[in-house]
């Protein structure tokens, strides 16, 4: 089964949940931040014409060589280490880097996984990076296996719908605590789902409600939100 | 407790954090975050205990991951330590990686003495290990005799070299550690074509009695970047070992182990390279010293560095 969870035990004897990020928002965070990189690059270039006009070529060149190696080596080093684990483009997709113990990476596991990039580019366009990521259950590329780094989803979740106007009615037998999770969650999850995939889903349950689907619907929500202590 | 009742009581708890948290430099008070982080571990506890349901486990969880990358953001190891590390966090390392350095070392110098050998006794050996071009560009550089009608490099020269070294080397050598994880491979063949390449041009040289101003100029600058090139290659080795040859742990936890090792490394082997580009652009190029002072501070710098690499050692026995 598909499941991006990935769970560790925290301190405080919490277990804590993360969603690991899969190759797709991973490649275009990748392409914005090869875009920025182009367009400091151009700008860079553009600042050397002074440094020629001025008769100073050669400091402008050194400069200029050592601005394109951090840049080469060290935008997504720095980026991840000083921002919270992301560079602009995983910051626009809401994905952030991570050590496997849901601690914000450091500069030292971040050097590893950005310095392996190079092998994860192999043979080319990062094929090696993506076999290699779809060939674990954490999406790691050859880097993050090094590494120990992971790339997590920090997007907030969307609220769940708000229970208005629903009248809270009790369930005429005793449910198990995971049923009753599983009605409420049946509730608040109704929104993202399509009428007839609702009816679907109550007509699994037509030997509990005894209600034909179209009010199947409408009953389990009452008993969501009996559960949820709606009086 | 209901759910409905449970959130109603702790919603603007939750909420002040929420937002606390939105807001860096809020947050940054520790004992506010620490207890944040002891009350949320506790609703989420509470909230996965009574099987609230999954949209509350999944906001909660969220909170605590929040406060929990808060809570530990800044770690000493963040903070690099520059005395603490050249005196004690890197001569560790080398001395850990000991045996990677070594057989780094051999990979380096072996093809080195070898190509330097055949280069010197068989005048066409060099055009057997680079072309043509490169030669004549390696000759005129090192000619005595341009030399002394070259002029003497301006300041400016020295500055763009120093950008073109700390490229080049740096690079070089962060690819020959990167090499490591094609179970090594790559990093031998780094080894192998560095050294043969500065063997053969060290022994074409030499033949050609270039020797004054070849060995001037390298001798400075090479202590630190030839030792950093070969260290490079042990973090590389120590990498591709862990695949090539686990042990008792799995191939992947071998090569975390691995990855976590050789930081420190990576951490020398930039400082290295930079001290290198410096040396060889701003002390290696000045032709207005005389050859001894060259040879003897050129000598007292790999003294420095080799006794450096083994200082390690002595902290390790006592």
């Amino acid at each position: 089964m598909l499941d991006t969870r990935y769970r560790v035990e925290i301190p405080g004897g919490i277990k804590l949940e993360a969603q690991v990020v899969g190759p797709i928002p991973r490649f275009f965070a990748l392409a914005i931040d090869l875009t920025i990189r182009g367009v400091l690059f151009f700008l860079l270039s553009l600042a050397m014409i002074p440094f020629a006009a001025l008769g100073a070529a050669e400091l402008g060149g050194g400069l200029y060589l050592i601005l394109l190696f951090l840049m080469e080596w060290f935008y997504p080093v720095l980026f991840e280490v000083l921002w919270r684990g992301q560079t602009p483009g995983k910051r626009v997709l809401g994905i952030s880097v991570i050590n496997d113990d849901l601690t914000p990476v450091t500069l030292g596991p971040s050097l590893v996984r950005n310095l392996l990039r190079v092998i994860d580019f192999l043979p080319l366009m990062y094929l090696a990076g993506l076999v290699c990521m779809l060939s674990n259950r954490r999406f790691q590329r050859l880097g993050d296996l090094a590494a120990g780094t992971l790339v997590i989803s920090v997007r907030e979740t969307a609220k769940p719908a708000a229970i208005e106007n629903i009248e809270p009615l009790a369930p005429s037998t005793a449910l198990l605590r995971s049923e009753q999770t599983s009605i409420i969650d049946f509730l608040h999850r109704s929104r993202q789902l399509s009428e007839p995939r609702q009816h679907e889903l109550a007509a699994i349950l037509d030997g509990v409600t005894h209600e034909p689907s179209e009010n199947g619907v409408d009953k389990l929500h009452r008993i969501g939100a009996w559960f949820l202590g709606v009086r | 407790m209901k759910q409905q009742l449970f959130e109603a009581q702790h919603e603007d708890t939750w909420a002040r954090i929420e937002e606390s948290l939105g807001k860096p430099g809020k947050a940054d008070n520790s004992r506010i975050l620490s207890e944040h982080y002891l009350l949320l571990c506790h609703h989420l506890a509470i909230a996965q205990e009574r099987m609230y349901d999954a949209a509350l486990v999944e906001r909660l969880n969220r909170l605590v991951l929040d406060l929990y990358r808060e809570l530990y953001r800044y770690r000493s190891e963040t903070r690099l330590n520059l005395y603490a590390f050249v005196l004690r966090d890197f001569p560790h390392a080398i001395y850990r990686l000991r045996y990677y350095v070594l057989i780094a070392a051999l990979l380096f110098v072996l093809p080195l003495l070898i190509a330097g050998t055949w280069t010197y006794f068989d005048d066409e050996a060099v055009y057997s290990l680079m072309d043509g071009s490169q030669v004549r560009d390696v000759e005129r550089m090192y000619d005595p005799e341009a030399r002394k009608l070259g002029r003497e490099r301006e300041a400016d020269t020295d500055l763009f070299m120093f950008g073109f070294y700390i490229k080049n080397n740096i690079s070089v050598a962060f690819r020959c550690f990167a090499g490591g994880m094609v179970v090594g491979i790559g990093t031998l063949l780094v080894l192998l074509f560095n050294g043969m390449f500065i063997g053969g041009i060290a022994g074409h040289l030499t033949r050609l009695d270039y020797v004054d101003t070849f060995y001037p100029f390298v001798i400075g600058h090479g202590s630190f970047e030839l030792t950093a090139i070969v260290f490079s290659g042990a973090a590389g080795l120590r990498l591709g070992y862990a695949i090539l040859h686990p042990g008792q742990f799995s191939r992947l936890d071998a090569l975390r182990l691995a990855g976590r090792d050789v930081i420190p490394m990576l951490y020398g082997i930039v400082i290295m390279l930079i001290v290198a580009a410096f040396l060889e652009a701003f002390w290696s190029s000045s032709a207005s010293l005389p050859i001894a002072v060259k040879y003897s501070v050129g000598g007292l710098l790999w003294a420095l560095v080799l006794g450096y690499c083994f200082s390690g050692w002595r902290r390790e026995s006592r």
